[in-house]
């Protein structure tokens, strides 16, 4: 099959579908890759560097629209780009297929074949092609960029001979992928980061990335699994209580970065007008929403507007494109996985298994047919959290009353074991012989020397213990000791074998135990 | 001759040896000097008691030991460390078969005794074992008789059941749970039977019941160490070490030699907390381990998502190489592939590379406690980054890459996620908390127990299959 990507055609566009590397690999899966010309040059990927790797260059966007078999793209096509599809040819490309009616009823008409990347299923396997993702981490690392080419500080506290430079606080809203980037970027940096999310799951997700949460005490908390990961509408009085919040940082942040987007919907407000005054003059906002229509009031999509009171609020809607070279490779990546899979047989044969749970999910046309949207995937994005027991901090007062609890279980376990075992012992010694007397109470002591001993013995000792013991379990040997001497040979001839076993025994487990010894060295 | 008197001062001491020869066994560096304590401890034990007063056949005794040492010598030479589990439970054997001897010997004498007696020919002298039996009274004779059943019995078992647990260990008898139909009704028929038969040899029978006996304890032990599995191993050679003790201890009473009594005590007790640790570290108790196989399941186990990444050798070197702190988790895979060594220089290169490295040990992993450490200490691994579950597992979390080499049930984190699984509940090591886990398999099977491991479909899994040693040498060249 022939492989073309076509330059894009929306302004300010940078990214380009398909890299050298990515070239490669498709090549090996038995496909032939087309570029238009000049389509990687904003990524920094000119023609010749395509051309090395045994790209066809197509001189014009008509004649590699002709040519190529599946076409892969980044941003959804343009009508015009629509009307040069036609029947049986793929189209893979970020689609939004929810707010893109009208153009998929025309790439239906047209009888192409439509993947949406942007409607990839989040499981587990699809990751490898799931372009959302590896768009929103860029825009997350980039967003902290943006910030701090706007701020007028350090992220990082220093102590310099020029005196003390507080860190930067920064509050990162919704920790979906973006989210998570930006904080990780954030605290590298050096900064003191903070975030918030509606799903209480993804606050261990949060500190792992060394950010604090935080917390809403509020019943009703969200169950992302349900949703496939992503945030759904929240109540009004949840609402409410997030935006005081909010409120309550507002004065305290430096930048805020906010990355809250439900699927399907405008992006929710949570950055009001109010909080805005009350930031400190310099602050910076970033807005990944924008697009949207922003989680901060005061955003305009793709432009940078400074506020009454001196805070930036950069509401740019392109961040990935800003970044063109790495969210190309990724792109590229994510776009080669998709083909991996649509050739299984790597002889260069797509195979459109609509069967496929990740090929069924992002197809959106098909055979002249609408099939948009997609049934519910077989496999769940997320396992359902479990919910999980809240742990009661016990008070000094509870905690002491549970330590003499088990103080006195205890007690109560060993008198009670201790009152058996002398009970025992009296009854014994109404049967037994006073000999045997004696050498039972040698035996119980011997016992519990043991008991005692064997409990500091470290665990990587626990082998060599156990040769020592075998080892010292050959004194048997006395046994036979004390009986070769009979008069009978019966007993010479058993006690003789005993004897010889014995040593064997001792020998061989003293001498093995100095050996395992001798090899456990110091650093 | 030496007077009783010697004899006695040299049982005290050889006692007080062994007592510090076990408790110098908690570190490493104390610990050479305590097996020094025991081998002491153990001549002047001997050596006293073979010089002590009626003692005799020296022509017989002397060659025997000699014999004896030269083979234990030769064995303890040539045998590898990887062998160790096995050479152990050999080991176990010959005191269990030695205790069913001298059992056998003192019933014996007690007869030959008795018979003299009631052929009134009491001035007759006795050498020996015998002499001190003539001076037992009916009581104590009764209580020799219940000494000798308890000391066959164990004896036997602990026989049959090492010699199991050596061809298990060695691979020469297959390690999975192997049951005659019948199962444990078998077990407790024959234990039925002992005791009847030991009722009938208290009440006067003939020597044949002592015989009987042994036989069909030779069975349990047996039957009972087929139906364990090879993970189990573990329990089962402690528990034998334990029983080896007591058998030790029984003899003692039978020839009311008290520094015997002691031995066998302190092993016994040794055994015994062994093999309670190590169900501990199973979350399994005693009893379950040693009926054999795992326990019902109370449901279908969880489903399993996702699929199990490859990575090559080139992949698994590069992030080694961007890592900061490794943790290395060996299993009983690795000391069957023998890698032990080409991970000692595994570790050799990436600490010289100035990142650190550290080695998580199970409790339960290999086939004997403290198997890991053992191997690793073979291979030169200093024994200070060689860590235990509970020192490590909070550490994963800041982890870069975790490597596990042929482990499989002790990181499975079903343990805990899955109440269904068979192992839930058992501690395991929490690698999955780590930035990235390779792991070292050799194929897509499931581990000893037969259950899926979810590890192993975890996002930040990777499989790198291959025969452990060949993987880890494939590994060498590519780090820098």
């Amino acid at each position: 099959m022939k492989i073309g990507a076509p330059k894009e055609l929306a302004t300010g566009e940078a990214r380009v579908a398909l890299t050298p590397d990515s070239a490669q690999l498709i090549q090996k899966l038995g496909h032939e890759c087309l570029i238009e010309t000049g389509a990687g040059v904003a990524a920094g990927f000119d023609d010749e560097a395509y051309r090395a790797v045994g790209v066809n260059v197509a001189e014009s966007a008509e004649a590699l629209w002709r040519d190529a078999e599946v076409v892969i793209k980044v941003r959804e096509p343009s009508e015009a780009e629509a009307d040069l599809l036609r029947e049986g040819q793929t189209l893979i490309s970020f689609f939004w297929p929810a707010q893109n009616e009208a153009l998929l009823e025309r790439c239906r008409a047209k009888g192409a074949t439509v993947i949406a990347m942007d409607m990839v299923p989040r499981i587990s396997r699809a990751q490898k092609m799931d372009a959302l993702s590896s768009m929103a981490n860029i825009a997350g690392y980039r967003a902290v960029i943006e910030a701090g080419n706007n701020f007028g500080r350090f992220f990082t506290g220093q102590v310099t001979a020029a005196g003390k430079v507080p860190p930067a606080k920064v509050l990162v809203i919704g920790a979906g992928v973006a989210g998570l980037a930006a904080i990780g970027t954030a605290t590298s940096l050096g900064a003191v980061v903070r975030a918030f999310d509606v799903r209480p799951e993804v606050a261990e997700q949060i500190e792992s990335m060394g950010a604090e949460f935080l917390f809403l005490d509020f019943e009703e908390a969200q169950d992302g699994s349900g949703t496939g990961g992503y945030a759904a509408p929240s109540s009004p009085e949840f609402r409410e209580k997030q935006l005081a919040l909010f409120r309550e940082q507002a004065p305290e942040v430096d930048i805020v970065i906010t990355t809250a987007l439900i699927p399907g919907r405008p992006a929710p407000k949570l950055w009001l007008e109010d909080m805005v005054k009350a930031m400190k003059p310099g602050s910076v906002i970033v807005d990944l929403a924008a697009e949207k229509g922003g989680n901060c009031d005061l955003t305009v999509p793709n432009e940078k507007v400074v506020s009454d009171n001196g805070v930036t609020v950069v509401g740019y809607t392109d961040f990935p494109s800003r970044m063109a070279t790495q969210s190309s490779l990724l792109y590229a990546t994510n776009i080669r996985h998709m083909l991996t899979d649509l050739t299984p047989e790597k002889d260069g044969a797509i195979v459109h298994d609509m069967e496929d749970d990740v090929i069924r999910g992002a197809t959106v046309t098909h055979q002249g047919e609408i099939t948009f949207p997609p049934p519910p995937p077989k496999v769940k994005a997320i396992a359902a959290a479990k919910p999980k027991e809240k742990v009661k901090e016990p008070t000094p007062e509870e905690k002491r009353a549970a330590e003499l609890a088990t103080f006195k279980e205890q007690t109560k376990r060993q008198v009670t074991l201790l009152g058996i075992g002398g009970a025992l012992m009296l009854l014994l010694g109404q049967i037994a012989p006073a000999s045997f007397m004696q050498h039972f109470i040698v035996f119980v002591l011997a016992c519990f020397v043991g008991f005692q001993v064997i409990w500091n013995v470290s665990h990587s000792l626990h082998t060599p213990l156990m040769a020592v013991t075998n080892a010292i379990s050959g004194i048997i040997v006395l046994g036979a000791v004390l009986q070769i001497g009979s008069g009978n040979w019966i007993v010479v001839l058993l006690a003789a074998i005993s004897v010889l076993i014995a040593t064997i025994n001792i020998v061989g487990g003293f001498l093995v135990t100095r050996r395992m010894l001798a090899m456990f060295q110091k650093s | 001759m030496l007077g009783q008197g010697f004899v006695s001062a040299a049982a005290i001491a050889a006692s007080v040896l062994f007592v510090l020869s076990l408790g110098g066994l908690s570190n490493q560096e104390k610990a050479k000097r305590a097996v020094w304590y025991g081998i002491v401890g153990m001549a002047v034990a001997v050596l006293f008691t073979a010089f002590g007063p009626g003692i005799g056949n020296y022509w017989l005794m002397i060659p025997m030991i000699v014999i004896g040492s030269v083979i234990g010598w030769k064995v303890a030479k040539q045998v590898a460390m990887t062998e160790m589990p096995q050479l152990v439970a050999a080991l176990h054997s010959f005191v269990g078969l030695a205790a069913v001897f001298v059992a056998w010997n003192a019933d014996l004498e007690r007869r030959r005794v008795l018979a003299a007696q009631a052929l009134d020919t009491a001035h007759q002298e006795f050498s020996a074992f015998a002499a001190l039996v003539a001076t037992k009274a009916p009581d104590e004779l009764t209580f020799l008789q219940l000494e000798v059943v308890f000391a066959i019995f164990i004896g036997a078992v602990t026989f049959t059941g090492s010699v199991i647990a050596f061809g298990k260990l060695a691979g020469k008898v297959d390690g999975k749970p192997q049951k005659l139909p019948g199962g444990h009704l078998l077990n407790a028929g024959a234990a039925a039977i002992c005791l009847l038969l030991a009722v009938l040899y208290l009440n006067g029978a003939g020597f044949w019941t002592l015989l009987l006996l042994a036989a069909l304890s030779f069975f349990i032990g047996w039957h009972l160490i087929m139906g364990i599995g090879g993970a189990d191993m573990p329990v089962v050679v402690s528990m034998l070490n334990s029983y080896s003790g007591w058998a030790a201890a029984a003899i003692g009473f039978t020839l009311s030699n008290d520094l015997l009594i002691v031995t066998g005590a302190l092993v016994g007790s040794s055994g015994a907390i062994l093999s309670y640790i190590m169900c501990k570290a199973m979350n399994r108790n005693f009893v379950s381990v040693i009926l054999g196989g795992f326990g019902g399941t109370q449901g279908p186990a969880a489903e399993i998502e996702g699929e199990q990444v490859a990575i090559d050798a080139a992949g698994v070197a590069s992030t080694l190489n961007n890592a900061d702190s490794v943790v290395i988790v060996p299993g009983y895979g690795m000391a069957v592939a023998q890698a032990q060594n080409a991970v000692s220089e595994l570790v050799r290169k990436l600490r010289a590379a100035g990142k650190e490295v550290r080695f998580a040990i199970h409790p339960v992993a290999g086939r004997l406690p403290g198997h890991m450490n053992v191997l690793l200490a073979e291979a030169r691994v200093p024994y200070d980054i060689v860590l235990e579950m509970d020192e490590i597992n909070d550490d994963f979390p800041k982890t870069d890459v975790v490597i596990v080499i042929g482990s499989n049930d002790i990181v499975n984190p079903a343990a805990q996620d899955d109440p269904n699984s068979p192992i839930a509940g058992m501690p395991v090591l929490e690698v999955w908390k780590s930035s990235v886990v390779f792991v070292c398999k050799r194929g897509q099977g499931t581990g000893y127990s037969g259950i899926e491991n979810p590890l192993f479909y975890k996002e930040n899994t990777r499989m790198f299959y291959g025969d452990a040693r060949e993987s880890i040498d494939s590994l060498l060249s590519l780090i820098d």
